[in-house]
């Protein structure tokens, strides 16, 4: 049970992030230099852990021989005739990183990490880029990992990563908590971007699988996290119950097959109950806290589904309505398209179908498969089946997941059946 | 640390003006700049002349080409600068949001690069 491999990999998973903060701030603002020295750290207890024994404090450890490998860093670099003296530099780690004990005193003080995650969002960043660092520094994801989840190489992601740095000291993005009058705007952004790496994990935008649960949970990490550090903020606690309640259902959304499964045919029994409860208990605290943003909305949808104990059960005229007012919120065309999917649940098809059709014509989503989906689906129900399968065969033509690609074909071929 | 503060404006859109509008924005430039001495952030700050007076001047093959105009055609032209002392780019931000310019036009905020002198 004190497997070394395992308990480190469990620490890295859990506490890199705090250590990456901490150390960046004893390193004045040097985020490399940072991830190197924690990562030298992790390497050292690699060796030594098997040798010696699991430390009491697994965590504490890595932090004291993280300050360590900073201090000689910069015992090295003043010998090399770097400005800064030697003394300074290393009373500036042993202040920065004053209370380690051997119990777990660093720990206790949140604020390093909420300083590593408002930085790494900072809005002079590209949001890809936003996405990218958070990922690296606060989850310890490496850039081969992040790379594959976004689809790009790895010398692409490098390369933005090195970039984000750069900005970040030439720029002196500084490493602080904005002021209060500044939060609420930097909180957005934070949450945007944990919004977008959720996102991109919960319907991939193109590759051979739907989900990336991996994404989804190191976004519901952050979350996590940014609730933690911001309790009295409603938006953060209305994103993080939106992706618990969503993420609670990803073992119902996926076939055996890979295939896709809709809201209405899930099975039900493998919704994650404790997730689900989760979420709701938080989208309480954020309505009791005044939410009423776009995260608050999606997560009230997200939990009427939650509720219906089956897809029959759905207060669809409730779902309507709130996307009604999310349309208001956070105007788009994707936006348009739910409304008018669950008008077509609340009121029939031929009302839906109406809305989709308004939407066709604005021309916005010209390039969107789930326009034509949705245009098939609406007009199967209503019986006119040629042009159902015209509309599949166009949403055929725009698909670019290999999972929904079938499921598209599937629907297309049972209307040929029916 | 100095940031350079470059503000992009559409001239033909600020040349059409009513008088009494430009009176009015020359009146917050001049609150704005005033703010920013007592404030101790003023390095430098001037207004250009418009690209109309604008040359471009480049050698190429040890021949000067001087040319009529600005080096790019873009829709918001460069109209005067700033160049402040802030603490960091939270602070330089801060301050590029107060240019009366920034409600319509943009500000470019760049960092000036510091060279370290050499060691003694």
């Amino acid at each position: 049970m004190t497997d070394p491999a395992a308990i480190l990999e469990r620490v890295h998973r859990e506490d890199y992030g705090r250590l990456v903060a901490t150390l960046i701030r004893a390193l004045d603002g040097d985020f490399s230099a940072a991830e190197e020295v924690v990562q030298e750290a992790f390497t050292a207890a690699l060796t030594q852990w098997p040798r010696e024994g699991v430390p009491r404090e697994p965590a504490a450890w890595l932090m004291r021989a993280a300050r360590n490998k900073a201090v000689d860093r910069a015992r090295r670099a003043s010998r090399l005739g770097t400005r800064v003296g030697e003394l300074e530099v290393v009373a500036r780690i042993e202040q920065a990183l004053a209370p380690i004990p051997d119990g777990a005193g660093w720990q206790s003080v949140p604020d390093d990490s909420l300083r590593l995650l408002f930085t790494c969002c900072h809005p002079a960043l590209s949001s890809e880029s936003q996405v990218a660092l958070a990922l690296r520094c606060l989850c310890g994801l490496t850039t081969e990992e992040i790379a594959r989840a976004f689809l790009v190489s790895p010398a692409t992601l490098a390369q933005r990563l090195v970039r984000a740095q750069r900005k970040i000291r030439t720029a002196r993005i500084p490493y602080v908590v904005p002021e209060p009058e500044a939060l609420a705007e930097r909180t957005e952004g934070v949450l945007h971007t944990l919004y977008l790496v959720f996102s991109e994990g919960y319907a991939a935008t193109d590759g051979p699988a739907l989900l990336r649960v991996d994404l989804c949970e190191e976004a519901l990490r952050l979350a996590r996290l940014a609730r933690s550090l911001l309790p009295r903020d409603a938006e953060v606690a209305s994103l993080h119950a939106l992706m618990l309640l969503h993420h609670a259902r990803r073992r119902a959304r996926v076939a055996a097959d890979g295939g896709l499964v809709l809201l209405d045919r899930q099975d039900r029994t493998l919704w994650d109950r404790e997730q689900l409860a989760e979420g709701l208990a938080e989208l309480e605290a954020a309505l009791a806290m005044g939410a009423r943003g776009g995260y608050t909305v999606q997560a009230a949808i997200a939990a009427l589904h939650a509720q219906a104990p089956r897809a029959e059960d759905t207060d669809w005229a409730q779902i309507a309505s709130l996307y009604e007012r999310l349309c208001v919120l956070t105007p788009g065309p994707v936006v348009a398209l739910n409304h008018a999917a669950a008008v077509a649940m609340a009121r029939g098809p031929a009302q839906g179908l109406a809305l989709v059709d308004d939407l066709e014509a604005s021309g916005r989503l010209a390039d969107y498969h789930l326009l034509p989906a949705a245009r098939a689906d609406l007009l199967r129900r209503l019986g006119r089946v040629a042009e159902a399968a015209a509309a599949y065969r166009r949403a055929l033509a725009l698909v670019r997941t290999a999972p929904e690609r079938r499921f598209l074909e599937e629907r297309l071929r049972e209307l040929g059946a029916g | 640390m100095k940031y350079l503060l470059m503000i992009y404006e559409n001239e033909k859109a600020f040349e059409s003006l009513p008088e009494a509008d430009v009176q009015r924005v020359m009146g917050e430039y001049a609150t704005f700049t005033e703010a920013l001495h007592s404030s101790g952030n003023f390095v430098a700050g001037e207004e250009l002349e418009p690209t109309t007076a604008a040359t471009t001047v480049r050698i190429r093959d040890g021949k000067r080409l001087t040319t009529d105009g600005p080096f790019a055609e873009t829709r918001e032209q460069l109209g005067g600068f700033f160049l402040v002392e802030a603490r960091d780019l939270d602070e330089a931000i801060g301050i590029a949001s107060r240019i009366p310019s920034a409600r319509h036009g943009s500000i470019e905020v760049r960092p000036v690069r510091e060279f370290t002198p050499p060691e003694a």
